[in-house]
């Protein structure tokens, strides 16, 4: 898929994407030469389609995660997996602490794919020496590594 | 106004589908690396007992000491992993999900690991029109258990393959190289005539057909030994010889352990690992002896 600016016949470039709401996919695209900027608003169904197929519009910034597609869009039963670090009982004291805000805003992602998304943002923090993950941090996270919608 | 089109704009596509598509597939290869076959069960027809044969021919394999992975493709109706008694939960590691282990080690991924008891598939987003996106992510479902499981080396892998006889060619999309197709059908002419479908697209798609196996093939009595006829029909051996390819077992239908269905089962797996060269594994003559004797494939439970 590629966006081209008809005034400078010049392709345009993938700025950023976002899931604002009611399954709508939104990716933001400009032109490099004048600046003009455009939007791709996806209807739900289209955005469903293109989170069937596991790919991801404006590329990946992230490495695909073990079943992510099923992890994420099977409605399944909360116990189907256990992190390996977790059935380990690796040692914490290493790693980020969630902070009350933070956690709390875990428990509301379901729980199928909730312990993909725990991971995906510790190992965030781990990477960049974050000892606490906040709101702030979850945020951060989203935006710098793509992840809309969780 | 006119426009260039797509590859006359030479810059690159910043979303790059196309080569996520091409790295989704590639995971898939580098995955099944150490696979050495890749085997798909298919039917063309519900009801015929598939998932049984399956899970029996896995079985006996794995008692014989192959390694044997099972993916249950069937993602709308999973059984496979009950029949093996596999259980969950699945471990997730940094990059892969450890399959669950059933009876004599058979490595297994189903759907059945996933869903909450007797609940269908569900998707958690649905925003309707599932006509035009549901086969695209049941599609992608198969390819994670292939490419995201921890198969390790495996003798075979099996593919337990849903009734749809067209969801073969996503299967040789994601495995080209499939070592071939086991077809299952019970003898009845209705039976017949969808397997035969089934066994075209397998034919269209370049797909080897390593036999048939006539379930139900008979009514296996317990009180007396007898076979006595359950279906009228001859389907497995019309469809072999129309098919020129063999017919690798007739399994009687029983309800109970029936040595006669043990005796089809084992001669199952044995014309399978010929056909598929399986080498034996290190056993002497004397321990073959002792494993075949120690199996039994009835305490899979009852046929459906």
């Amino acid at each position: 898929m590629k966006f081209l600016c008809i005034e400078c016949d010049e392709q345009m470039s993938f700025e950023t994407r976002e899931q604002p709401g009611d399954g709508t996919f939104a990716a933001a695209f400009a032109c490099p030469k004048c600046g003009r900027r455009i939007a791709m608003l996806a209807n739900p169904i289209e955005t469903q389609l293109v989170s069937s197929l596991g790919v991801r519009i404006g590329g990946r910034t992230l490495d695909e995660q073990p079943m992510e597609l099923i992890r994420s869009s099977v409605a399944g039963r909360a116990d189907a997996f256990v992190d390996e670090k977790d059935k380990a009982s690796a040692p914490t004291h290493a790693r980020p602490q969630w902070s009350a805000e933070a956690t709390e805003r875990l428990a509301r992602v379901p729980s199928f794919v909730r312990g993909m998304v725990k991971r995906i943002y510790t190992e965030y923090a781990v990477d960049n020496a974050i000892e606490e993950i906040t709101p702030e941090v979850m945020d951060r996270a989203r935006t710098e590594l793509g992840l809309e919608g969780m | 106004m006119s426009f260039r089109t797509y590859a006359q704009v030479t810059g690159g596509d910043t979303s790059g589908l196309a080569e996520q598509v091409g790295r989704q597939r590639a995971r898939v290869t580098e995955r099944l690396r150490d696979v050495k076959r890749v085997v798909a069960v298919i039917s063309g027809k519900g009801g015929v007992g598939k998932s049984w044969v399956t899970g029996a021919l896995t079985r006996e394999l794995a008692r014989l000491d192959f390694s044997i992975g099972v993916v249950d493709a069937d993602l709308q109706s999973p059984t496979i992993a009950r029949m093996l008694e596999a259980k969950g939960p699945l471990v997730v590691g940094d990059d892969d999900v450890q399959p669950a282990r059933g009876v004599a080690d058979v490595r297994v991924m189903s759907m059945d690991l996933l869903l909450d008891e007797e609940r269908p598939l569900r998707w958690a987003s649905d925003p309707g029109e599932s006509h035009a996106w549901r086969s695209v992510a049941e599609n992608g479902a198969l390819r994670e258990f292939l490419s995201d499981v921890r198969w390790g080396a495996l003798d075979v892998l099996f593919v337990d393959m849903p009734p749809d006889a067209q969801r073969l060619a996503d299967l040789t999309m994601l495995v080209p190289d499939l070592a071939g197709a086991i077809t299952v059908t019970i003898p009845s002419l209705e039976s017949r005539r969808s397997v035969a479908r089934a066994i075209r697209v397998a034919r269209d798609l370049d797909v080897r057909l390593l036999g048939i196996v006539e379930n139900m093939s008979g009514y296996a009595c317990a009180a007396c030994s007898d076979v006595r006829p359950l279906f009228n029909g001859d389907a497995g051996a019309s469809l072999a010889k129309e098919f020129d390819v063999p017919l690798l077992a007739t399994i009687p239908f029983s309800p109970s352990p029936s040595d006669a269905v043990d005796a089809e089962v084992r001669e199952l797996a044995s014309k399978v690992a010929g056909t598929l060269n399986l080498t034996a594994p290190i056993h002497d003559a004397a321990t073959q002896r002792v494993a075949a004797s120690s199996i039994q494939p009835q305490a899979l439970g009852p046929k459906p």
